[in-house]
């Protein structure tokens, strides 16, 4: 069930609020993300801790079931393992990580500027597409890159154009290549025409990437399989499985955040001059949760928790769920929208906007 | 060899961040365990740490940096290192200083077992080579450490010949390392120790210690304590003309005193999407944590390598060397540096 704390209304979320309004909110949600941030602590670092631990030790036991164990059990076992090894590394672990939300621990072996992840796209590309792009120009058509990627139309305002006749069919290849996608994607190689980039930088990232990927695929692809000795080729498909099996988690998670019927769109112009009241409205409106378990919730890196991640994507994760009431009584005092909804409702969301853009 | 074969295996990480999970001692990094910890006056302990196999040979009065976690957070305090070159186990002599969240952890609250992190060993207080013959050493509150490290490598050495030591503390139960320099003047007789007690006859001064030591303008000083008091000897020896018979340990090594100051800039954060803009004289890690950007930092001194992040583009300036460097990829210690026109990093 999809739940609307208040209905939006026709003429969207945005200009429905005086400047004193939204500054009230920003004061309000400000306070909220202050106390989170000055109650860090030991149970912060000792929980991150623990989730790489976890996802170290998922590693270790699907590469080991893997190479060491003939039984069709331990094959499936492996290929889970080494799923949620995965699975973990990019959500809970890097996505957060990187976001710096466990810098103030001062370690430099879990910082923002030293994390890698277990994807074939970079750190550095992926931070800056990500952490500035995407978070500062939420859901803003033209800004927002990781709207629909540039290859889906996901918004009426969006021209029309016959490829996107097909885009409920890329947009499945897309899903099982999400990893892919993103990391070549975020090197902007079309800014390079534009002349927002320099050759030599695209140069140096794109040396970097094919780099970070060639060890991704020699891993994955090569080691693993030839240290399987005759079993590699049921080595090599767990550990294909394994990829393909995040990248359509990952994807469906990205998508489920900002794509839902509820979620709104913006233009550039409302960029102009934006308060930063305005700036969270727009990060709530744009923004949808998942409802699900603290597993589910562990799974996806807390993205259920989309709308608390925008306002505060550099808290640690694991607090959204207790900063979420607060956050929904602003939303009541304020008639502001807080999308939420279960996965399954979500994603019929999702498909049926993207089978109905896909016409004109 | 290994670890680069096995670097294939377990990319994007090293072999590393699955060894240092099961052990923390068998990390690359430096590291520790605190063995004892023993009171030496009501306010100051050793703390005794075994490493984990990378243990430098340090040269006696030089300082280690600890990393201590409290409340999930990395601190780095600078201690100075007290046991003796080659010993099985690392010391350190830590005072409680009013309030200091670290040294009241360390002196209070540390326990056999726990994990501490090491920086780079460091310092310049040191003696010179060949050793001196005529000595005075100054020493007063924690600035014994240094002070003591040095008096036992002449003692090792059998080079005690002629020393002075003035030693200032606020009252007796303040006076650590008291029964050891004891100890020493009984067995050494060219060793002879004046304890001043501040509290019975107010702060020493450099006239005091001249009164106590008439020769001092012929002998090698070494003095650590409180800034003012070493300012106030500096000014006298240089006043005598003897400026280089007297070596200081500060033990807040200031950056800002003597920084060689230089354009500053623009500098734009690429990872944390931040611009700042930077003084002549200000590290760009202050600017940027003022600009808001989460930047990683420990020492803020130069030596723990915390704040490094990659150089993409412009120029930055080394504040206390005054070294300029333009080279892409350099790893730039942000907490000494600054900008000499724009600069982008990867922080």
């Amino acid at each position: 069930m999809t739940v609307a704390e208040a209905p939006v209304r026709d003429a969207g979320t945005w200009g429905r609020f005086s400047a004193a309004e939204l500054e009230q909110i920003a004061v309000e949600l400000d306070a909220i993300g202050d106390a989170a941030r000055a109650d860090l602590g030991a149970p912060d670092a000792r929980y991150i801790r623990r989730v790489i631990a976890a996802q170290r030790a998922f590693e270790v036991a699907g590469r080991g079931l893997l190479l060491f164990s003939r039984k069709r059990s331990a094959q499936v076992g492996g290929t889970v393992a080494l799923t949620l090894s995965k699975v973990l590394s990019n959500m809970e672990i890097g996505h957060n990580v990187m976001h710096g939300q466990y810098d103030w621990m001062n370690d430099p072996e879990i910082h923002s500027s030293t994390w890698e992840w277990d994807a074939v796209s970079t750190a550095a590309s992926w931070k800056h597409s990500h952490n500035f792009q995407h978070h500062q120009y939420t859901n803003v058509v033209g800004k927002d890159r990781d709207l629909g990627y540039s290859a889906m139309r996901v918004d009426p305002d969006q021209p029309w154009h016959p490829i996107y006749l097909l885009q409920p069919f890329y947009g499945v290849l897309m899903a099982l290549t999400f990893e892919w996608g993103i990391a070549i994607y975020d090197m902007e190689l079309d800014a390079v025409r534009n002349g927002r980039k320099t050759k030599e930088r695209a140069r140096q990232e794109m040396k970097a990437f094919l780099r970070k990927a060639a060890r991704q695929v020699a891993k994955d692809g090569l080691v693993y399989p030839a240290l399987s000795g005759r079993a590699w080729k049921r080595t090599l498909a767990a550990n294909l499985a394994a990829n393909v099996a995040r990248n359509v988690w990952v994807h469906t998670i990205v998508f489920m955040g900002h794509l839902p019927e509820e979620a709104e769109t913006f233009v550039e112009e409302q960029l102009e001059d934006e308060e930063p009241g305005a700036w969270y409205v727009r990060q709530m409106a744009g923004s949808c949760n998942i409802e699900g378990t603290r597993l589910f919730q562990i799974l996806n890196g807390h993205l259920g928790y989309q709308i608390e991640h925008h306002l505060y994507p550099d808290v640690p994760s694991s607090r959204y769920p207790e900063l979420a009431p607060a956050v929904r009584a602003v939303c009541r005092r304020h008639g502001l929208p807080y999308n939420s909804g279960r996965l399954g409702c979500q994603y019929r969301s999702v498909a049926k906007k993207i089978l109905r853009l896909s016409f004109p | 060899m290994v670890r680069r074969g096995a670097r294939v295996l377990s990319t994007p990480l090293g072999l590393d961040g699955y060894l240092g999970l099961v052990n923390p001692m068998w990390s690359p990094q430096w590291r520790g365990r605190i063995v004892c910890v023993l009171p030496e006056t009501h306010d100051m302990s050793t703390v005794r740490i075994r490493t984990n196999g990378r243990w430098p040979a340090h040269r006696p009065g030089q300082y280690v940096r600890l990393g201590i976690e409290l409340d999930g957070r990395r601190h780095w305090r600078a201690y100075t290192v007290t046991s003796d070159p080659g010993d099985a186990l690392v010391a350190v002599s830590v005072k409680e200083f009013g309030g200091g969240v670290v040294s009241g952890h360390l002196v209070r609250h540390a326990r056999e077992g726990d994990l501490v992190h090491l920086g780079e060993v460091e310092g310049t207080f040191c003696l010179p080579d060949p050793l001196p013959r005529r000595v005075l050493l100054i020493s007063a509150g924690s600035g014994i450490t240094p002070v003591l490290g040095l008096l036992r490598q002449l003692d090792r050495a059998g080079a005690i010949e002629d020393i002075v030591h003035v030693a200032c503390n606020r009252a007796e139960r303040d006076f650590a390392f008291g029964s050891q320099l004891q100890a020493l003047a009984g067995r050494r007789r060219g060793y002879r120790v004046h304890v001043h007690l501040s509290a019975e006859r107010g702060r020493i001064t450099p006239e005091g210690i001249g009164r106590l030591c008439p020769d001092w303008r012929e002998r090698a000083t070494f003095a650590c304590g409180p800034g003012a008091l070493l300012d106030a000897l500096e000014a006298h020896w240089e006043a005598a003309g003897v400026a280089e018979q007297l070596f200081v340990e500060r033990f807040q090594p200031r950056i800002g005193a003597g920084v060689r100051a230089g354009a500053g800039g623009s500098i734009r954060f690429r990872l944390s999407g931040i611009d700042a803009q930077c003084a002549g004289d200000t590290p760009m890690l202050v600017a940027g944590l003022a600009a808001g950007a989460r930047l990683p930092h420990g020492c803020e001194m130069g030596i723990c390598r915390t704040c490094v992040g990659a150089l993409v583009e412009g120029r930055v300036r080394d504040l206390r060397t005054g070294v300029v460097n333009g080279e892409p990829q350099t790893m730039v210690r942000t907490c000494v540096s600054c900008p000499d026109g724009p600069v982008e990093i990867d922080l």
